[in-house]
């Protein structure tokens, strides 16, 4: 059983596709091996900056020979089937096997394909991979016509058993399979041969290169928590971060160095972000002040002065680029000192949002305007939501977000304190952009709520006038994530609101002039374009993952006031919680067969049985209990509906599921006293009547 | 071998013209026009294109007008020089031979972390896109390094490997210098010895202002359009001049592209671009570069078989 082992050894790889093509790698080959017939007990797949490897224990040293038997026609058959059969299979008559069979005697054929050996397997694999590698960008060099993420230099390909090592034979275009690699690019230069994957590891690690980047990740983690640790300092984590450096660097030396006093005063996050996005350098942080003071970096490669010239280097670059942050720092504070924050904000103006739907100034006034509107509804000081709402861009115009625009709202909040607001306004800077993604937090003060809305309702309104709704998998403007965010904030606050009034309000404040599409239709039906179909959508989708049934969902929707969301929600759960019962399960049977006797009759006699069932016509015990127990079901629904009480209502509704149960089992509807039927068919009606009133059932699958 | 390390920025330039030189490079002078990069100059933007190899290196001032600050911001200036160099196909040790022109200008290679960061490269004016990385030097970018997959809308074939040296960045990290006006010029010994700031604070300050408050917007926009027609007129020429011999102008079209592209980079420093025309402008400097590119692509240095060759 031999082990094989690949290495495409190219020019600097991006750290991040490093991971994917490590899965890919392993992936190919590894399909490809067993496609052709071979099997392998394990695989796994590494990279550096410069190498793409694979090993592959006990991989087979062939693939089996398989044998494959054909009947063909009868012996006495016309030669032109005869002729047939042979070129079916590509034998000649005499290499087909007479049989006796019932009818007499058959010809059959009998195919051997022999195994084919590992390196002819593998060679082939490796060929198709390097040339179909899905690398998200690739690119050609020199006179090649072959692609590879950057330039490949050589490929390393060998089976090796206890025999010793072969080098597969494999040539693609100019580069020829070998059994050579090279160690790191400064610290031990020149090429040297392997014999397997042990060795191959063992080597590299002289050459000083570590194959495994979760190695270097754990050397770098390990060895920057020592440094801070020794200084009395913490490392802040940062994941990405780590799993990109380990990507950058194939002999990982951790340098720790301070940040100059002059830059402290700076936000925390200022100098996070600055150091994480221009220079790949960790966060170190004081617990006693819980200020950054330090940073690590992390070198490739170790040096005489123990990295004192690398460390002396990066200390001067990042002075440089904190100069730049505090200098757009103190220019932005200066500014909303003299000017405020609106007055930071005013260049909005000149900032096209969408070409249609006007400047970004223009949609500041929209949203302040929406923002009154709504905070009476979220808790919020009407004055205040227009306040925080007339500022919450205005850090678009910053200097700092300028050059960090990740910064956004965080900046907002730092400025909006230094000019003075107050009260839950700087808060809304940051929060009114949240949920940005299902896993975001939901922000919960009243002021940054009604922004929040306000900003959201603004957008979706705004795309809705102009026609510029999501299709398929087309959604520039993230118009979904928009309306999951106005559903996770109404629903996380509990928020009552009419979205149709709102959206109103929202499109109001849009120029006619500008509009092209349709924006709300009160009676919206799931396909409909309008946007509270569309909300309608989003929340179906939200509420699946929340594990409530689609039809459930119908079942709500189909009832009044459902652009109310947090009332339709409650009545989805309800309604939910109560068909997992066994009572659900058999009142909806009920219903439903109280309903399709009713639909029938209907249809039939063409009138519509509705009003009047008396208990006077009652001729079956199991009949009066039924009138008896749709008049206790309705006074305890009725108040319950009116306190949007749904369980209470569905409680309620579970008692009916006796007495229907009895009715059907011993009385007919379809009596020979046509007083007696219409009677009991006016009774179902009540049962559709109570029953419909909670949510449509008639919605309900099973 | 590392060498010792240069004494101004005068000498990192003239080190690295003898190392190109020395490894087989036609060292070429700047190109006599505003440009925005060296890789504007025709010697990189048309020779990276058809079939033809080709090696040069040259410094090439460049004109960025946004980033003018008046000669007070210790790194960034409207007026600064590239060094480029282009070899067509690139050879497959060119990260080594730029390995060498660093330790040439004395960066000694067993002191310094030299990384290689994934950075991509598009010019939307150019129509061109390539892969490659930034070079760090101790967490600096030194260089930029690109391999041209693509240029005037054309696949490079072979793939020419392009090297640009950001050159005052890289002299005041290779001198220790911390504000570019301070850098020595020439060398600190000579008898008249001269800072960077000599040569250029001045200019620094009144290409500024000019830049930013006293271009005439309307004659600009007015020579953007005369640039952009004259560059079609020139191409739309017939191929034989009144002799009947077959002169295809794809340089001189070239030259107003370059001027277009500069004028609307002018116009940008002037504010008077919205967002929305910037896009516009764009593409409309792209068009005429690609229709540069397709004309360079007829010509012999293009590769065409033309005239009597093609026989």
């Amino acid at each position: 059983m031999p082990d094989l082992l690949i290495e495409l050894f190219s020019e600097e790889i991006p750290a991040r596709m490093q991971a994917r093509a490590r899965d890919d790698l392993k992936k190919l080959m590894t399909d490809g091996l067993v496609a052709a017939g071979l099997t392998y007990a394990s695989a796994g797949a590494f990279s550096t900056p410069r190498r793409l490897v694979l090993a592959v224990e006990g991989l087979t040293a062939q693939s089996p020979t398989l044998r494959e038997e054909r009947k063909g026609p009868s012996a006495s058959a016309p030669a032109a089937a005869i002729d047939g059969f042979l070129r079916a299979t590509g034998l000649t008559r005499d290499q087909l096997e007479l049989r006796d069979d019932k009818k007499g005697q058959v010809l059959f054929a009998v195919i051997e394909r022999p195994g084919r050996p590992a390196t002819e397997i593998v060679a082939e694999v490796l060929e198709s991979t390097i040339r179909n590698f899905p690398w998200p960008k690739s690119m050609r060099w020199g006179n090649g016509s072959l692609r590879w993420v950057r330039p490949l230099h050589s490929v390393l390909c060998l089976l090796a058993d206890e025999a010793g090592a072969e080098t597969v034979p494999l040539t693609v275009d100019t580069i020829t399979a070998g059994n050579t690699t090279e160690g790191h690019r400064f610290m031990a230069p020149g090429r040297f041969a392997v014999a397997g994957f042990d060795d191959y590891r063992a080597r590299l690690k002289r050459a000083h290169v570590v194959l495994d980047s979760a190695e270097r990740e754990a050397m770098i983690w390990h060895d920057a928590q020592n440094l801070a640790f020794a200084r009395g300092l913490e490392l802040v984590e940062d994941k990405a971060l780590l799993s990109e450096v380990a990507g950058l660097a194939e002999w990982p030396v951790v340098l720790m160095g301070a940040i100059d006093d002059a830059f402290l005063a700076l936000p925390p996050e200022v100098l996070q972000t600055s150091m994480r996005e221009h220079q790949k350098f960790f966060s170190v942080k004081n617990p006693k002040t819980g200020r950054i003071e330090g940073f690590a970096t992390v070198a490739n490669r170790e040096t005489a002065d123990h990295g004192a010239t690398i460390l002396a280097g990066n200390q001067k670059v990042l002075s440089a680029r904190l100069s730049d942050a505090r200098f757009f720092w103190e220019n932005d504070l200066r500014l909303v000192k003299t000017e405020g924050l609106e007055g930071m904000g005013a260049g909005l103006a000149n900032v096209t949002f969408h070409n249609k739907l006007g400047s970004q100034a223009a949609r500041v006034a929209r949203i302040a305007a929406l923002a009154r509107e709504i905070a009476p509804l979220v808790g919020a000081a009407p004055d205040l939501a227009a306040e925080a709402a007339r500022v919450v861009k205005s850090d678009l115009q910053s200097a700092m977000v300028g050059e960090f625009p990740e910064l956004q709202g965080i900046m907002g909040g730092y400025y909006a304190r230094a000019a003075g607001h107050d009260d839950g306004v700087p808060e809304a800077c940051h929060e009114h952009y949240q949920p940005l993604g299902p896993s975001d937090a939901v922000p919960t003060a009243p002021i940054s709520v009604a922004v929040a809305l306000a900003d959201k309702i603004d957008t979706l309104t705004g795309f809705w006038a102009i026609d510029e709704k999501p299709t398929g998998s087309k959604d520039p403007f993230a118009l979904r994530r928009a309306a999951l965010g106005v559903i996770r904030l109404v629903l996380g606050n509990g928020v009552r609101l009419h979205l149709d009034a709102v959206f109103t309000e929202a499109d109001g404040l849009f120029p006619e002039e500008i509009k092209s599409g349709e924006l709300i239709a009160a009676d919206a039906e799931p396909g409909a374009h309008s946007l509270l179909a569309f909300f309608h959508d989003r929340l179906k989708v939200f509420l699946k993952d929340q594990g409530i049934r689609h039809d459930v969902i119908d079942a709500c929707l189909a009832m009044p006031g459902n652009d109310d969301l947090t009332l339709l929600v409650n009545r989805a759960e309800a309604l939910s919680a109560f068909l997992k019962t066994d009572d659900g399960t058999n009142l909806l049977q009920g219903f439903k067969r109280a309903n399709n006797i009713l639909t029938q009759a209907e249809a039939k006699d063409g009138v519509e049985y509705s009003y009047g069932a008396d208990p006077k016509f009652a001729e079956t015990d199991e009949e009066h209990n039924l009138f008896a127990a749709l008049d206790a079901a309705r006074t305890r629904i009725t108040p319950a509906m009116q306190t949007e009480d749904f369980a209470a209502a569905m409680a309620a509704m579970a008692a009916l599921r006796a007495p229907i149960d009895a009715f059907f089992t011993t009385v007919q509807v379809n009596s020979d006293n046509p007083v007696v039927r219409r009677n009991r068919l006016n009774l179902l009606s009540r049962i559709r009547q109570i029953c419909l009133a909670v949510a449509d059932l008639t919605r309900i699958e099973g | 071998m590392t060498q010792t390390p240069p004494r101004s920025f005068q000498e990192i330039i003239l080190r690295l013209m003898g190392y190109w030189a020395g490894k087989g490079c036609a060292i070429l002078q700047p190109y006599d026009m505003e440009v925005g990069a060296g890789t504007f100059h025709p010697a990189t933007t048309l020779r990276a294109l058809g079939p033809n190899p080709w090696a040069a290196a040259y410094v090439q001032p460049s004109r960025r007008p946004t980033d003018g600050r008046y000669g007070e911001n210790p790194n960034r200036l409207q007026h600064y020089y590239q060094y480029q160099v282009l070899i067509k196909p690139s050879p497959p040790d060119l990260q080594a031979l730029y390995l060498g022109s660093l330790q040439a200008i004395g960066i000694d290679l067993a002191l310094h972390d030299i990384r290689f960061v994934e950075d991509d490269w598009e010019s939307p004016t150019l129509g061109a896109w390539g892969l490659g990385w930034e070079v760090w030097c101790d967490g600096m970018e030194v260089s930029q390094f690109t391999y041209f997959q693509q240029v005037g809308g054309h696949d490079c074939r072979p793939v020419a490997g392009e090297l640009t040296y950001g050159l005052e960045r890289l002299a005041m990290y290779v001198l220790g210098v911390d504000h570019v006006m301070d850098m020595p010029f020439n060398d600190p010994d000579a008898p008249i010895p001269l800072k960077y700031g000599d040569v250029f604070r001045q200019t620094e300050q009144e290409y500024s202002r000019w830049n930013f408050e006293q271009a005439d917007t309307a004659m600009l926009l007015q020579h953007f359009v005369d640039a952009e027609a004259e560059c079609e007129r020139i191409l739309s020429a017939a191929d034989t001049d009144a002799a009947g011999r077959r002169i295809v102008m794809a340089h001189p079209a070239y030259d107003q592209c370059i001027k277009a592209s500069h004028l609307f980079n002018l116009l940008d420093a002037r504010g008077v671009i919205s967002v929305t025309e910037r896009q516009a402008y764009i593409g409309r400097v792209r068009a005429l570069a690609k229709k540069c590119a397709d004309a360079f692509l007829t010509t012999d240095a293009g590769g065409a078989q033309t005239g009597e060759d093609a026989a």
